[in-house]
């Protein structure tokens, strides 16, 4: 009898024990997460720290690793990314307020709706092949700025889409209520009372999509976007190249000079794309802070 | 307009502002509210075209290349040699390139990932999720060229001194970079499906007398199972369409190796590697990339809607 409690004991002591296992694993697990972050984040700074300086900014690339900068590369992304966000920030809110507001429940809107949901899942190098397909071969774009441009755009809308409408439905609906009490219209009631309330959401998405653009690498490849390029793009009918595209040929050089200005060009990527998130972040807090329903 | 207006306003007994009760009564038919609801649907049914012109270019292409290679010897061939002569467009050594790729992330992705989300959702105090979970949107939102370079300059060089045979490209140091870059997306999509179970059934297994493991793995993570397959199964399709990271870091050599420390090929790098221009590009290896983007197509839409239904059909509704 006695010995049975003892061993009853013991067996609560182990299932203890290894609850208490699991939780440590567990915890430790997540934290390595963190501490991924903070070895990639100390290994591209430790790489590429010493090729970073004013010249690396003004500069543009070169054959010789000491001379080489991201200039072109620089402001090839910036051109992609304002005639990107001239496209696809219409087009997405767009397609999320008729998906929200304007949408009843038939066939055609279930589609789009999956449609989109299938399409945020389609990798960014098929994007590429419609890009290439369409936007360089058949209209004639090559590999021009608004070739790039088009193809990001059909890449991120998926994204504006998704964020534009939760965004706009967690506008309480006695304000549009509110609207077509005193007699507006839908679309008044849209353009001057759900979007305003629904705009830090909007913006928030719309600056983290546009941080996917700046990011992305695959699509450019494919449309045949040029690494080695001496000059920024004057229009949206020229070549261009960009900050991923100038770190890729850098990395896939074998010479360890070009890994040190590849990581530098990650530093000024990832900078950009931290103050963009930080943005973001600052909007919607923001936001939250002033709006209360 | 104006004529609708008066019949309105004598149709009114009490009158009021005539033009503003005829304007309400015609607001439906008015003509910029028409324009701009075609307009709005017209910006919905981009991504309706985007799908179709997708599907439409990718079998146009691919129906031109396999009139040169015939179906059967793509999809089962076990020799990918497009630039030599006699040239041979068996597809297997780059699905087996992609699938070392998918099988190496998911052994990282899917305990880590997993565990990370039960240590969220079951574990963590408000404060450490609040600050664990920027963290996981931060990998998330870090570029995959970035990861790739990663992958050659840390995780290769590290490989290599544990085993020395370790090529400069090869498929293990891809594959473990991309189990990271999923690793966010497994973790945070996991913690939404077990954070949905209700806590009532938590409370339960406690009182039963389970300990924090047995409530953890037999009542809350079989409660949300199907989030939690429906949510690798999408990080496991982003694996297979994963591109730069494995273009930089697993090389560019068709290969059917059993060894991961080996360069390989995936299907994307494939066609990275005729995008940046080395190769004549009208060829059958260019028309050949056009194929493998439309199984890449089909594959990440299968998982997709795989996916789906699994959330659909066997999620467990809790009232």
């Amino acid at each position: 009898m006695n010995l049975l409690a003892v061993d009853g004991h013991d067996k609560i002591r182990y299932r203890r024990l290894k609850a208490r296992i699991f939780q440590s694993t567990c915890c430790g697990l997540v934290w390595m997460c963190v501490a991924l972050l903070a070895v990639l984040l100390f290994h591209v700074a430790s790489e590429g720290f010493a090729y970073l300086n004013l010249d690396f900014l003004t500069n543009n690339t070169s054959y010789k690793p000491e001379k080489a900068g991201i200039h072109a590369a620089l402001l090839g992304t910036l051109w992609l990314v304002v005639t990107t966000a001239v496209i696809s920030i219409p087009t997405g809110v767009a397609a999320a307020i008729y998906l929200e507001e304007f949408a009843k429940k038939n066939r055609i809107n279930t589609f789009i709706e999956v449609n989109v949901a299938n399409l945020a899942g389609v990798p960014s190098i098929v994007f590429g092949m419609l890009g290439l397909a369409i936007f360089s071969r058949l209209f004639g774009l090559k590999n021009w700025v608004i070739a790039g441009a088009l193809t990001m755009s059909l890449l991120i809308l998926p994204v504006i889409i998704t964020a534009a409408r939760e965004a706009i439905r967690a506008v309480p609906n006695s304000i549009r209520l509110a609207a077509y009490a005193i007699g507006a219209s839908k679309w008044q009631t849209v353009a001057a009372h759900v979007l305003p309330a629904a705009l830090p959401g909007i913006v928030t998405g719309v600056i983290l999509s546009m941080s996917r653009a700046i990011g992305e690498t695959a699509p450019l490849i494919t449309i045949g976007v040029p690494v080695f390029i001496l000059h920024a793009p004057g229009g949206l009918n020229e070549s261009f190249t960009a900050l991923p595209m100038q770190i890729y040929s850098w990395a896939a050089m074998p010479q360890k000079e070009f890994h040190g200005l590849a990581a530098a060009g990650i530093i000024v990527l990832l900078t950009v794309l931290l103050l963009m998130n930080a943005t973001a972040v600052f909007i919607r807090q923001r936001a939250q802070r002033k709006l209360k329903w | 307009m104006t004529e609708v207006a008066l019949d309105r306003s004598l149709a009114s007994p009490d009158g009021g502002p005539t033009s503003e009760v005829g304007a309400l009564a015609k607001k439906r038919g008015r003509p910029l509210e028409i324009v701009i609801r075609i307009a709005l649907f017209a910006s919905a049914a981009v991504s309706v075209v985007t799908t179709l012109a997708i599907i439409g270019t990718l079998a146009k292409e691919a129906f031109a290349f396999f009139e040169k290679v015939p179906v059967i010897d793509f999809l089962t061939g076990t020799e990918w040699t497009p630039n030599f002569h006699p040239a041979k467009f068996g597809v297997l050594p780059l699905v087996c390139g992609t699938l070392w790729i998918v099988f190496g992330a998911s052994l990282i992705a899917i305990p880590v990932g997993l565990s990370s989300a039960i240590y969220l959702s079951e574990y963590a105090k408000p404060r450490t999720r609040s600050i664990l979970k920027p963290v996981l949107e931060i990998l998330a939102g870090i570029p995959t060229i970035v990861y790739g370079f990663f992958a050659l300059t840390f995780v290769s060089p590290i490989l290599k001194t544990i085993f020395p045979s370790t090529q400069i490209y090869n498929a293990a140091s891809a594959a473990i970079v991309v189990g990271i870059m999923i690793l966010p997306m497994v973790a945070s999509l996991c913690d939404d499906a077990l954070r949905s179970v209700p806590s009532s059934l938590r409370q339960g297994a406690y009182a039963l007398g389970a300990t924090s493991l047995e409530a953890s793995t037999r009542v809350v993570v079989p409660g949300a199972l199907s989030g939690i397959i429906a949510s690798i199964v999408l990080a496991l399709s982003r694996a297979v369409g994963e591109t730069m990271a494995v273009s930089l870091a697993a090389g560019m050599t068709p290969n059917m190796t059993l060894n991961p420390l080996e360069s390989i090929q995936t299907m994307t790098s494939y066609i990275v590697e005729q995008s940046k221009g080395d190769v004549a590009h009208d060829g059958p290896g260019y028309s050949a990339i056009f194929a493998i983007a439309a199984l890449l197509f089909l594959i990440t839409l299968v998982s997709n809607v795989v996916s789906h239904r699994i959330l659909k059909r066997f999620r467990e509704v809790y009232e």
